[in-house]
């Protein structure tokens, strides 16, 4: 039966089933799959869809609640289920490796990486002493890690997230896997991180043909990694096909609505609303009889409700739907914003003063005795009624820039801080009300940001004292509040941990919202939220935003949606601000350097990592990556920030003139 | 419920309970009532558990030694919580020199020996039910003050105390309102913990005649009176000692429980 050479891993008719007190649910339904040797495989989908699941179904790893009911699924040809306890764990240690989310956790931390390293080897191999650490060695010289002698003598926390994440890869690839399971490998990276070690993993699956199964929710990462892709919802694999197919070309209606999602590059929030998935996820196993999808399906028909689709073949691909042929004329969400927005937006012109004004701002903290520059000589404005997106890596002093601005940490002597003109206090602490009120955040992770003792309501209405009001008036004020972030009452009573991430960080819009503030800081607001939710907050700031004429701070790593949002862009590296201008002249470039790295996705490499702020550079910070270094000037003297035209400031010792011929027209393509 | 630890601890614990408020009513003989024609009489229909020295009746002593130390340990247990939840809040809160001051005087009186330093204390103010309370209870102090401290420190670098502080909320509201209700599973689970503690504690101090004093029924009181007699009368020591094993291992199934309850 089997087909030779046999498949990587080969799953048939699935079925996994969690219990959940007495009753058992069913999060995969029938699902079947083939990884053909050498080929990588991408399973796609929002959280709750079940990747994970599968993943660990194919190693029988799941949790102790977790139990396959149905099903057969082989791996390099064996049979998971009748394997012995033995002969399991040997194929874990020989035939298949994983590679989790979170590389932090994923090592010890106290065992250095190359004992933790060697131990693969000794298990697998039964090699010991310098044979082991020579294998050591060559692991981590082809995970691309330059020095690999002085990393195997590190602990983990001493390496970077994307060297842990290199380590990790390292590990799974030692054992020369026929199957490589890659969990989310590069969801918490940077965006230059994570183009580094996606191309690492391409360049390593060229040179030993493992089969990879790649799981994420990022259909960009999926479409770049993966030869085939399968799109899961609610435990069902609902399409399947070759990537460039199934995205260029989907056929289930579920992929169409997932793909509409993402900001499309170039898209501003003049141009439109971006487009939502209506409705929920349904409970895994609450559905059966019907289509999983048709409760959010546009083209549902009542045949849709009253029997399964079962998956239909197209030629190579698959679709779980009775009319595959309609999935691309799904019909399109709401546009009525655009002009509104449109209108809006365009009258937050610079007539009036600007709201907030930075000057020279600084920020050092002493770390061990030395110190380390977090920011330095920020000078920027903010004005009524504008976004200003920030981008820049981790440690570029975006949080920083932010936690200032809010108060939350005080700035060096000498900076200078004003809201609308007048002088504002360092700490929180020390300004008045109304100027507490003005300044609020949105923060990245509304997990940690709500506390979790605390009902919805209590947690806004401790915000609604800011106003002052009376009781009857400020529970008139939550239920608006309440219906404008559109947060359905009853979720009011509810604890935190109760809502859905998308319904968390509705609750910490409202209560950034709660006091009527003039400039809301939002800090990374929908990087841990999946794609459709991150589409319904993002039309939900400019919702409000043009309601209420209310200035954004946006932090993001993902320059699309920064470009959709943002009306200037200011782009920040080693505390400096390297380039700032309106949206469209900084993508349209001449570009700086830095900023025309991150904007090529992956394009240009930055050598190395960013540089410690303990241990700055000499002249221009960037010069130690900078792939338009043009000598000694770079080295010796640090370039002033200089105002070219429209506004569009640029800290290089390169004119813009001379940058925009050397970037030629290529730059022109990202406007459109 | 799904833990079975946590229904035979409280089961324990209430039985203990009953016997301390209950008391007389619930003995079948007078425990202070000495019965001349049994002294030191074995185990027998009559006289369930034996009888002491003083012809009393062991079972009916076992049942009404509960009230003592069931008032003393759980008083100085909670003001010992109490107390260690505001201090343990408060330098968890502000970090920085005050933690350092503080935590290092907590780390150097948990070097002493707890016994020894309340002996001294209680030698100092003399000997009665309040005083041990209120001896046990600072002594207490600083070790829940350390754990609460932890918890604190895993709190207050979260973004939510950060918004308080946006809009404007002082440092006690943000310590008592916010923070506190995060950190009460992990100070109750200690305060569970401590309790079982202190009965072994007040027991100890008993026993050495610094604890509860006579004529108290309690039950490390008889061991003192009677384990020069465990030879020949084991009966006089060992159901004191077992009903004070039990009670200690009822409120640790309490506290085990608790802490599978709340997740820790």
């Amino acid at each position: 039966m089997n087909a030779t050479p046999a498949d990587a891993l080969r799953i048939e008719q699935l079925d996994v089933v969690y219990r959940v007190g007495a009753r058992e649910r069913r999060v995969v339904t029938n699902l079947s799959l083939a990884i053909r040797p050498g080929e990588s495989y991408g399973l796609v989908g929002e959280s709750g869809c079940g990747k994970s699941t599968v993943a660990l179904a194919a190693i029988r790893y799941l949790a102790r609640n977790g139990r396959i009911s149905n099903g057969r699924i082989l791996v390099d040809g064996r049979d998971l289920m009748r394997l012995s306890a033995l002969e399991l764990r040997r194929l874990r240690s020989r035939s298949v490796s994983m590679v989790y989310q979170d590389p932090g956790r994923a090592l010890n931390p106290t065992i250095r990486i190359g004992r933790q390293m060697a131990e693969v080897f000794e298990v697998s191999e039964g090699l010991k002493g310098n044979a082991a650490q020579e294998r050591v060695a060559g692991m981590l010289a082809r995970v691309q890690i330059s020095s690999p002698r002085r990393v195997m003598d590190l602990y983990p926390h001493e390496l970077s997230g994307g060297m842990q994440q290199r380590v990790i890869i390292a590990m799974a690839l030692s054992s020369d896997p026929a199957l490589l399971i890659l969990d989310e490998p590069t969801t918490g990276l940077d965006a230059t991180v994570e183009a580094e070690v996606l191309e690492l993993i391409a360049r390593l699956r060229a040179e030993l043909h493992t089969s990879i199964l790649f799981i994420s929710h990022s259909l960009a990462v999926i479409g770049r990694m993966c030869d085939r892709v399968g799109v899961l919802y609610a435990g069902e694999l609902v399409e399947e096909g070759t990537t460039a197919e199934t995205f260029g070309d989907p056929r289930h209606p579920y992929t169409v609505a997932l793909l509409r999602c993402v900001p499309r590059h170039g898209r501003r929030k003049d141009h439109g609303r971006l487009e939502t998935i209506p409705g929920f996820l349904p409970t895994p196993g609450s559905i059966s009889g019907q289509c999983v999808f048709v409760e959010r399906c546009g083209n549902a028909t009542d045949h849709c409700r009253h029997e399964a689709p079962p998956p239909v073949a197209l030629g190579a691909r698959l679709s779980r739907c009775f009319y595959p042929e309609r999935a691309a004329s799904l019909p399109h969400g709401p546009e009525d914003a655009p002009a509104r927005v449109a209108a809006v937006l365009g009258a937050s012109t610079r007539t009036q003063a600007p709201l907030m004004r930075t000057q020279n701002l600084s920020k050092t903290y002493p770390v061990a005795g030395r110190s380390l520059q977090a920011l330095h000589d920020v000078t920027l404005e903010l004005w009524p009624g504008e976004t200003l997106g920030l981008v820049g890596e981790s440690g570029s002093g975006k949080s920083s820039l932010a936690r200032v601005l809010l108060g939350l940490s005080k700035p060096d002597a000498g900076s200078r801080l004003e809201l609308n003109g007048e002088p504002l206090g360092a700490l929180a602490g020390e300004r008045t009300r109304s100027q507490r009120k003005a300044l609020q955040i949105v923060f990245q992770n509304p997990g940690m940001a709500l506390n979790r003792s605390q009902t919805v309501r209590r947690l806004i209405q401790r915000s609604l004292r800011l106003l002052g009001l009376s009781n009857t008036q400020r529970e008139a004020r939550l239920r608006e509040l309440a219906a404008s972030v559109r947060l359905p009452e009853r979720h009011l009573r509810d604890k935190p941990r109760q809502l859905s991430g998308g319904l968390q960080q509705r609750v910490s819009i409202a209560r950034a919202f709660a006091g009527g503030p003039r400039i809301v800081v939002c800090d990374e607001p929908t990087s841990a939220l999946d794609v459709s939710v991150q589409a319904a907050i993002l039309n939900l700031l400019v919702d409000l935003q043009a309601e209420q004429q209310v200035s954004y701070l946006f932090i993001s790593h993902d320059l699309n949606v920064v470009n959709y949002l943002s009306d200037r862009i200011a782009v920040l590296y080693l505390g400096r601000l390297m380039e700032i201008g309106p949206t469209p002249r900084v993508f349209a470039g001449p570009h700086h350097p830095y900023t025309e790295a991150l904007l090529s996705a992956g394009r240009i490499r930055l050598q190395g990592e960013i540089p410690s702020a303990l241990n700055l550079p000499s002249g221009c910070v960037f010069q130690t990556r900078c792939p338009r270094k043009i000598g000694r000037i770079c080295e010796e003297r640090e370039p002033p920030l200089l105002e070219g035209q429209g506004e569009h400031s640029m800290r290089c010792h390169i004119p813009p003139a001379e940058l925009a011929k050397m970037q030629g027209t290529h730059a022109y393509e990202q406007l459109e | 419920m799904r833990s079975p630890a946590l229904w035979v601890g409280l089961a324990i614990l209430l039985f203990w309970i009953a016997c301390a408020l209950l008391g007389s009513r619930m003995t079948p003989l007078d425990p202070y009532a000495d019965d001349l024609l049994a002294t030191l009489a074995p185990p027998s229909m009559a006289h369930w558990f034996g009888t002491d020295q003083l012809w009393r009746d062991v079972l009916s002593r076992v049942i009404i030694g509960a009230r003592d130390i069931l008032i003393v340990a759980p008083l100085a247990t909670a003001l010992g919580s109490v107390l260690g939840t505001v201090l343990g809040l408060l330098i968890g809160y502000a970090r920085g020199a005050a933690d350092d001051i503080v935590s290092r005087v907590i780390e150097a009186l948990q070097a002493l020996p707890l016994v020894i330093v309340a002996l001294m204390a209680l030698a100092a103010v003399g000997t009665s039910n309040a005083t041990v309370v209120l001896v046990i209870g600072f002594v207490f102090t600083p070790l829940i003050a350390r754990t609460v401290r932890a918890a604190t420190l895993n709190e207050v670098d979260l973004d939510y105390v950060a918004a308080a502080r946006l809009r404007g909320d002082g440092a006690l509201a943000i310590m008592f309102i916010e923070i506190l209700p995060n950190v009460l599973p992990v100070a109750l689970v200690e305060m569970t913990v401590r309790l079982g503690y202190a009965i072994f504690f007040v027991a100890s101090l008993s026993f050495i005649g610094f604890g509860i004093q006579p004529p108290s029924a309690d039950w490390g009181i008889a061991i003192a009176e009677n384990y020069s007699l465990i030879g020949s009368y084991w009966w006089t020591v060992l159901f004191d000692a077992a009903a004070t094993a039990s009670l200690i291992i009822g409120v640790n199934l309490v506290a085990d429980g608790l802490q599978g309850l709340f997740e820790l």
